[in-house]
């Protein structure tokens, strides 16, 4: 049994599983409300256009439709708002909840209907006719800037970030390389499509959002400003959430129309978007063209990058504003040692599904670019491209490391890191050196097989701060409350180990409660791979403050001193005789009681709320090394082999960060060779199906291999750890389009994500 | 409701009788009128397999099957898989190899899983695998679904 001290960095089992595995779940769909109604939404089917009037008369009078809305019913609403980052000017292209006059891509809410059924709703949403006239689209993020309105351009913002003298750096160059590079559009689709269900509890004067999901108390303040509540009136609950990726727990428009409906219809709204829907309304993202030069030396060394890049952002500024585009400037420059570095990026808007994060958002893209100028930079000087990232990587003893660069509004100071160190252990791992020999004696016998690897630096733990609170009752029960929020990671596992290591209880008797802004007051929710780094460190800090408490309480009552005391087995025991428990936890609440005499004068409860704090994001790192075969016949690329080896400074629980790496791989892969929304040329959505998006199967997944280091752990926080979500997927892109291009034989010749089987086939046949 | 028709559908051995109209899913049905919540939708287009019951035996997608259509049917689904408190094997493998993260396409992978290993006891890896590529997962990137599966078929060998 693992009751005490040492669960932290065991596999132990997952608290979440037992009802998800019974199909007792608690997913958005699942939520109902007696006499709740379905909303549906109406949405443009032009890309670009004028929308002169909506006929909504035969949807009004269908038997079960309740109310139909356009932009005029809720003109009162103010646009969709978003996390600001120091660009100005972006706010008049936010989203109206309902399109205004104008429809910007194919998907755009113009009408909502309420009725008795999700069945009649959408029976009625079919009946209103919208009268649009087509307007040229823009669907080329390089194109010229045009108007998104009179006097309003399509570029609002170009992020650019710079240090050293980057223009000296290429004069006196040995050499100069220069790549251009392009990103498809593409997405983080879980398997839940989104749901929104709003309840006006008009007893309490509360207005409830449930199946919400990753930023709960954000979404609760916005929502709040924006229906002219209190914030306090505004609870958002969170049950099971079926896969986040960063698309998910946004504010969308169709949150707030629920929210909006049930208080002005009187009853629950229900609304439960379809995969179609899914694929035209939720956050797109990725989309990025680059232009990217490198100054070298004579040994391959960086002397400067010069980066200018295209973001895709579609239609319109979502809630991350131009955080993608940002941490794409800030994290190019990854792992090497870079004496300049300039950056322009150019934040597009175009006649696309508007676009945000998608997990490990600008660092895909950019470890792309930059491991893609790696290769490049090697095969000019023809070096190995091992020997060519040794040359460059920042030491060790070089850490921690300043970067003059901003990511997220947080200064970049690599925190701690063994790159070299890792990449060697990494190429142990895969057997390199036998694995080149055996890749050349395929490749004499005919076979188009090929290795490559891709390097990257992931950024993890973006505070600025989370509280959680732990309470342990008169029965012993520990429950513990987090501003965090769960995106099916595994977060109350992970949170209930690191508080059972202290408290001495075993882990699973800790209730984890998340997602639930009536239960905490604060909270910065689950992403950026932040939970275990900040929540789990509030807890840490949480469980010593019980733990103290507990034993103050106890000794006095065990006539011993504090520091001779220790928790364990849920009880209180003397530190040379653990296994002997004197007073239990459940008896040291009960002294702690609002009845005990032991709290006169005192505020009663085992409880304590505790916060931790971090003003700059740790960075955890690894490495990527595919090995590929190409179909002669197809141009098919099949990934025999993968390895990530990925430095987490501390794993709370080895089998979920292998669990996030593997997923994050098969998300990779969908990136790298088959995932991508296209658009016809006037913009219509080609990819609206499973059938038309692919997302990989069994049948495409590798063999894989997951190698989870700790030699750097965080000195940024208590426990060691760096956030896990993000390293599985990050350096995909990279490593596959290097194997592809060693299978080929031709350095440099893949320019372009998703590696398509007619691109490769071209090139297996120019 | 003159349009409804009444059909009882067989649901882990309990009839329940309902009226549906002809256009209402089996998945809708299952859901929805029968108050069986475990099996989820996915994509609505018969892709993800997230909706994936056993249908007299059968694996079927439930989004692509009209309730009607399935009157007076055997149906399995997630929560017919344990004995009371005793998971089913399929479930404490999917636990125990931390086949699930997020839990919404792990109904759909239990009853594929199941009823693979129902079929054939002894069926090869080759076509295990490519039984199981007909649903997808977003989370887990299949792994650990593979390496749960194989345990349990490797249990039923033994």
């Amino acid at each position: 049994m693992l009751t005490q001290a040492g669960v932290i960095g065991r596999s132990v089992p997952r608290l979440e599983d037992a009802p998800l595995v019974r199909g007792n779940g608690l997913f958005a769909a699942d939520v109902n409300f007696p006499r709740q109604l379905a909303m549906r939404v109406v949405r443009s089917q032009v890309a670009h256009g004028t929308l002169r009037t909506i006929d909504i008369a035969a949807a009004q009078v269908l038997p079960g439709v309740i109310a139909v809305w356009t932009h005029a019913d809720v003109a009162d609403i103010p646009p969709i708002p978003f996390r600001a980052t120091k660009l100005q000017g972006l706010e008049p292209y936010c989203q109206p909840i309902l399109a205004n006059r104008r429809v910007r891509y194919v998907g755009e809410p113009i009408a909502v209907v309420f009725a008795e059924t999700a069945y009649i709703a959408e029976d009625a949403a079919d009946l209103v006719l919208p009268e649009i006239d087509d307007l040229p689209v823009v669907l080329d993020a390089k194109a010229p800037p045009s108007d998104f309105a009179p006097g309003m351009s399509t570029e609002p913002a170009v992020v650019r970030k710079e240090f050293g003298d980057v223009d000296a750096a290429f004069a006196a160059a040995f050499d100069t390389i220069t790549l251009d590079l392009s990103v498809g559009r593409h997405s983080g689709v879980p398997l839940e499509c989104r749901g929104a269900i709003a309840r006006y509890d008009a007893a309490q004067d509360v207005l409830e959002l449930h199946g919400t999901a990753k930023k709960q108390h954000w979404n609760r303040d916005e929502i709040a400003r924006l229906l002219n509540r209190p914030p306090h009136g505004v609870h958002l609950f969170e049950g099971h959430v079926g896969g986040g990726f960063g698309v998910r727990g946004e504010l969308y428009p169709e949150d707030l129309l629920v929210c909006l409906a049930a208080l002005r219809l009187g009853r629950p709204v229900k609304w439960i978007e379809d995969r179609r829907e899914h694929m035209l309304a939720t956050n797109h993202s990725r989309e990025q063209q680059h232009q990217v030069r490198a100054a070298i030396d004579a040994d391959g060394r960086l002397l400067a990058i010069d980066a200018v890049f295209w973001h895709d952002q579609g239609a319109y500024v979502r809630t991350h504003g131009a955080r993608v585009a940002d941490l794409a400037a800030a994290m190019l420059p990854g792992p090497y040692r870079l004496p300049a570095y300039r950056v322009a990026g150019h934040f597009r808007l175009t006649n696309k599904t508007p676009a945000a994060t998608y997990r490990a958002p600008g660092r895909f893209e950019t470890t792309f670019v930059r491991e893609r100028l790696m290769d490049a930079i090697a095969a000019r000087l023809n070096l190995s491209p091992i020997e060519l990232r040794r040359r460059n990587l920042i030491a060790s003893a070089e850490m921690p490391h300043p970067r003059p660069l901003d990511a997220l509004g947080t200064d970049v100071v690599l925190d701690s890191g063994d790159y070299a160190g890792l990449l060697d252990r990494a190429l142990v791992r895969i057997g390199w050196n036998a694995l080149q020999t055996t890749l050349q004696r395929r490749r004499a016998a005919g076979e188009r097989v090929g290795a490559g690897l891709g390097f990257f630096v992931e950024k993890s733990g973006l505070g600025p701060s989370d509280g959680v609170r732990i309470s342990i009752d008169h029965t012993g029960g520990v429950e513990l409350v987090s501003g965090a929020a769960s995106v099916g990671q595994g977060v109350e596992t992970v949170l209930a180990q690191i508080a059972a290591d202290t408290l001495g209880v075993e882990y699973r008797r800790i209730r984890v409660v998340r997602g639930r802004t009536d239960r905490i007051e604060f909270g910065n929710g689950a992403h950026a791979s932040r939970v275990t780094v900040m929540s789990g460190s509030a807890t840490h800090l949480a469980a010593q403050a019980i733990r103290a408490m507990a034993l103050a309480t106890a000794a006095p009552l065990l006539q011993a001193r504090p520091e001779e005391l220790t928790l364990a087995n849920g009880h209180v025991a003397r530190l040379d005789a653990a296994g002997i428990g004197l007073m239990s936890l459940a008896e040291v609440a009960r002294h702690m009681g609002p009845g005990s005499k032991l709290m006169i004068g005192r505020t009663p409860g085992l409880t304590a709320e505790r916060w931790f704090y971090s003003d700059h994001m740790t960075y955890p790192y690894g490495v990527h090394i595919a090995v590929v075969r190409l179909d002669e016949g197809t141009g098919q690329v099949r990934v025999e082999r993968y390895l990530v080896a990925y430095d987490v400074g501390r794993a709370v629980n080895p089998m979920l960060v292998e669990g996030q790496i593997a997923g994050g791989v098969a998300q990779g892969l969908g990136g790298a060779l088959f995932e991508e929304f296209r658009y016809d040329a006037t913009g219509q959505p080609l990819s609206t199906t499973f059938a038309d998006y692919l997302i990989p199967t069994v049948s495409e997944i590798p063999e894989l291999d997951v190698l989870i280091t700790e030699d750097a752990p965080s000195p940024l926080n208590p426990l060691g750890v760096k956030g896990a979500g993000e390293g599985g997927i990050n350096g995909v892109g990279a490593a596959i389009a290097a194997a592809v291009d060693d299978a080929l034989g031709r350095p440099g010749a893949i320019t372009a994500l998703p590696i398509l089987p007619t691109t490769v086939h071209g090139l297996l046949h120019a | 409701m003159p349009d409804h028709h009444t059909i009882t559908l067989l649901l882990n051995g309990i009839p329940h009788t309902i009226a549906v109209e002809p256009r209402r899913t089996l998945i809708d049905a299952i859901r929805e009128d029968c108050g069986a919540t475990g099996t989820h939708t996915g994509c609505e287009h018969g892709v993800c397999g997230a909706c994936t019951v056993l249908l007299d035996g059968e694996p079927i997608r439930s989004c692509l099957m009209f309730a009607v259509q399935a009157d007076n049917r055997q149906i399995r689904t997630v929560e017919g898989l344990a004995d009371g408190a005793t998971l089913h094997r399929m479930q404490q493998a999917f636990i125990d190899h931390h086949a699930l993260q997020c839990g919404y396409c792990t109904p759909g992978f239990l009853m594929l899983a199941v009823s693979l290993l129902e079929a054939n006891p002894n069926i090869t890896d080759d076509a295990l695998r490519d039984g199981l590529s007909s649903n997808l997962c977003r989370c887990t990137g299949y792994v650990n679904i593979l390496r749960a599966v194989r345990a349990v078929a490797a249990e039923l060998r033994a």
